[in-house]
């Protein structure tokens, strides 16, 4: 099986990084959701990202924003989510769980982490516990051998990346803007140093996400990331599609052009 | 001024009632250095005189501190107890949260950060942010949900008047907790040279304490106002809860006196039982929203419910967690008072008192009326219940225009 440490294992060993593609479940509804993260995986993503959609979400922007408000309004409930994770897993991509800790609080969180653990979901990314306050989850992941990926921002002391490193398991996410998702463009002058002093204290692959949604950026960031992550982007080619045939077939083409992106060749 | 530790403060990483009881930091990775150098900054600045000196002067010169405590005499006779009314409606800007504005845009000063921003519901804490800042000389950006920039448009001159740029929130349900969730959006880009001027006793650590202190002047002064006055201390203090920062502000010096019982009024809407409601303590379950474990109102996936109250106030689905501790823990009462019990005493007050109340501070009036007969009977008619009035009523005359023709209108029909 896939993990998500061999997953960035394969892509370092074929000298590229890895690509991390985004899309909240039950968006534009629950099958919709699937079908378009398989051929997210078919073209070219590594992991997946199936966001769990959430009625406050301070990181992201109106993209993913009005995503998430229309799955919430199609009625998608936590349980539908990993009913996606068991059905993406299963195209062969290490899936992981972005969410806000609200719902995983509220389902019980050593629950949350069996259910998932058995519905082949790889782990979670956390946009708003940190590990200092994410102690419960620590110890339910380690129980059911999931990754815990935390992030690390620009604002980021030292003490606080090398506390956050510590206890990640999978990858790192850096947060490659000061902002929110879907916003503004993640530059080098940023992700550089980030990469740079995250990588300094581990071993984790680290990857680079938020303000990042296209090929020339992703060559770009490949040179010193492990991953690149891309969500606003993928939800946004959804969202502007006249018909779902369309939205599928940019969508890609997105991830194509992505994934060439993550070999340099953006 | 000087802060004095006690069990019901927060530890060092902000939990109320042990480590992960209440409070906390679920925040993004992204915020958490501004959140650091807020805790340093604020605490340095509370032990430095110079700066509690400041704050003083500002709230004595320009706010109207202290505010009075005034004995009801009518509605006291009427209800057989000593009804007394912490009158922070004669505050600057009609409300206690002059208070809290003064103290954390001081501190932006401090810091040498130059911009601010805030959320807001009905508008006051936005107006207060917005006086705040053209006081000191900050740029102000106020979010607010576009629903309420449509039923509090005159808030909006004000603040605009003011100076301050009012930006209308469409997400989610365009009402106070989005605007939270977009102010959020805009610190984590803006951090570097703005303060988050939060406007309740909740969201991450260190704000439920920083607010909690820089609000607690009104309990300090109520409590030293009626010994005073009447040589002991109340038998029960009231004061409504949203978010819960002028009740924190009341409660705080009196957690220590176990004879004054504490009680706290949630906003009960058109009935706990009908689902419409902001009751969070009285009817919501423990979750993280805003950054704190609280109580939330909340579906059983963990997705936050709207809340309801006719006080645009009390309308939100989180409350600050000392609160939530203080109800743990049993040192305090949190009960719901509805739409129509509010109105009742908003009007009642007008009449008896010649005060018009907002209809936030109206629920905690309600909810000590209710108590009173109770405590009259136990104690007598010398028993003192002590209410804290936190704002005036001018900004709800729309609101009270519409409820009081719509219930003469009903009565006609009725006919």
């Amino acid at each position: 099986m896939t993990t998500t440490a061999t997953a960035f294992a394969r892509a370092k060993a074929e000298g590229r990084a890895a690509l991390v593609g985004y899309l909240p479940a039950g968006f534009p509804d629950l099958d919709g959701s699937i079908e378009a993260l398989k051929v997210m995986v078919e073209h070219g993503c590594d992991v997946i990202e199936i966001g769990l959609p959430y009625t406050d979400p301070v990181m992201d922007g109106p993209i993913i924003q009005a995503a998430a408000q229309q799955a919430l309004d199609n009625g998608t409930r936590t349980k539908q989510v990993l009913q996606a994770v068991e059905a993406v897993a299963k195209a062969g991509a290490p899936t992981l769980v972005m969410t806000y800790w609200g719902p995983i609080e509220r389902y019980g969180v050593e629950q949350f982490a069996a259910d998932l653990a058995n519905a082949g979901g790889a782990g979670l990314i956390t946009p708003d516990i940190t590990p200092d306050f994410g102690q419960e989850w620590i110890a339910a992941a380690d129980a059911h051998d999931l990754d815990k990926v935390f992030l690390v921002a620009p604002s980021s002391t030292p003490a606080r990346i090398a506390m956050t490193t510590a206890a990640s398991r999978g990858f790192v996410y850096a947060t490659g803007v000061m902002g929110v998702t879907g916003g503004k463009q993640a530059t080098g002058d940023i992700v550089r140093p980030l990469i740079e002093r995250t990588k300094a204290t581990t071993d984790l692959p680290v990857g680079v996400g938020v303000g990042v949604s296209t090929g020339a950026q992703a060559a770009q960031f490949a040179q010193y990331a492990d991953g690149v992550i891309v969500g606003s982007a993928f939800v946004r080619t959804l969202l502007e599609a006249p018909d779902r045939a369309t939205g599928l077939r940019n969508l890609a083409a997105l991830t194509e052009e992505l994934a060439a992106g993550v070999r340099g060749r953006g | 001024m000087t802060k004095q530790p006690s069990t019901w403060d927060a530890d060092e990483f902000g939990w109320f009632g042990g480590t992960g009881a209440w409070g906390g930091r679920f925040m993004p990775e992204a915020l958490v250095a501004a959140l650091d150098e807020l805790t340093v900054a604020y605490a340095e600045a509370m032990a430095d005189p110079e700066f509690v000196g400041a704050f003083e002067s500002a709230l004595v010169d320009y706010a109207n501190v202290p505010s009075p405590l005034y004995e009801a005499k009518h509605l006291s006779e009427q209800y057989g107890v000593q009804i007394l009314l912490k009158r922070e409606d004669l505050n600057h800007t009609g409300a206690h949260k002059i208070r809290n504005v003064l103290g954390q845009a001081l501190l932006t000063k401090r810091m040498g950060k130059t911009r601010v921003i805030a959320e807001t519901g009905a508008g006051q804490h936005g107006v207060a942010s917005a006086t705040a800042a053209a006081y000191f000389g900050l740029d102000c950006t106020v979010y607010m949900g576009k629903v309420d920039t449509e039923r509090q448009a005159l808030n909006v001159a004000r603040m605009e008047l003011l100076g301050a740029k009012v930006v209308p929130v469409e997400s989610g349900s365009a009402t106070l907790k989005d605007a939270i969730n977009e102010a959020l959006r805009d610190w984590v880009a803006s951090v570097d040279h703005t303060a988050y001027l939060f406007g309740t006793a909740a969201g991450p650590h260190p704000f439920p304490s920083m607010v909690r202190d820089f609000t607690r002047g009104i309990g300090d002064e109520a409590r030293a106002q009626c010994l005073a006055k009447y040589g002991r201390l109340p038998d029960a203090i009231a004061a409504c809860v949203g978010g819960g920062s002028n009740a924190i502000g009341l409660f705080t010096a009196f957690l220590d006196d176990a004879d004054t019982a504490i009680y706290g009024y949630e906003a009960a809407g058109d009935g706990i039982e009908t689902g419409r409601h902001a009751a969070t303590i009285a009817a919501g379950g423990s979750g993280v929203l805003h950054g704190a474990r609280t109580y939330v109102l909340q579906d059983e996936d963990g997705q936050t419910i709207e809340s309801h109250s006719i006080s645009a106030g009390l309308d939100y689905p989180g409350v600050g967690p000392q609160h939530a501790w203080l109800a743990d823990s049993g040192r305090a009462t949190y009960e719901g008072v509805t739409d129509a019990e509010a109105m009742a005493a908003f009007q009642l007050l007008a009449r008896t008192e010649g005060i018009i109340p907002a209809i936030e501070s109206s629920h905690a009036l309600a909810g000590a009326l209710r108590l009173a007969p109770k405590l009259a009977a136990e104690k007598g008619k010398d028993a003192i219940l002590l209410v804290n009035l936190s704002g005036r009523g001018d900004k709800d005359m729309g609101t009270a225009l519409d409820y009081f023709e719509l219930a003469s209108s009903k009565k006609g029909e009725t006919k």
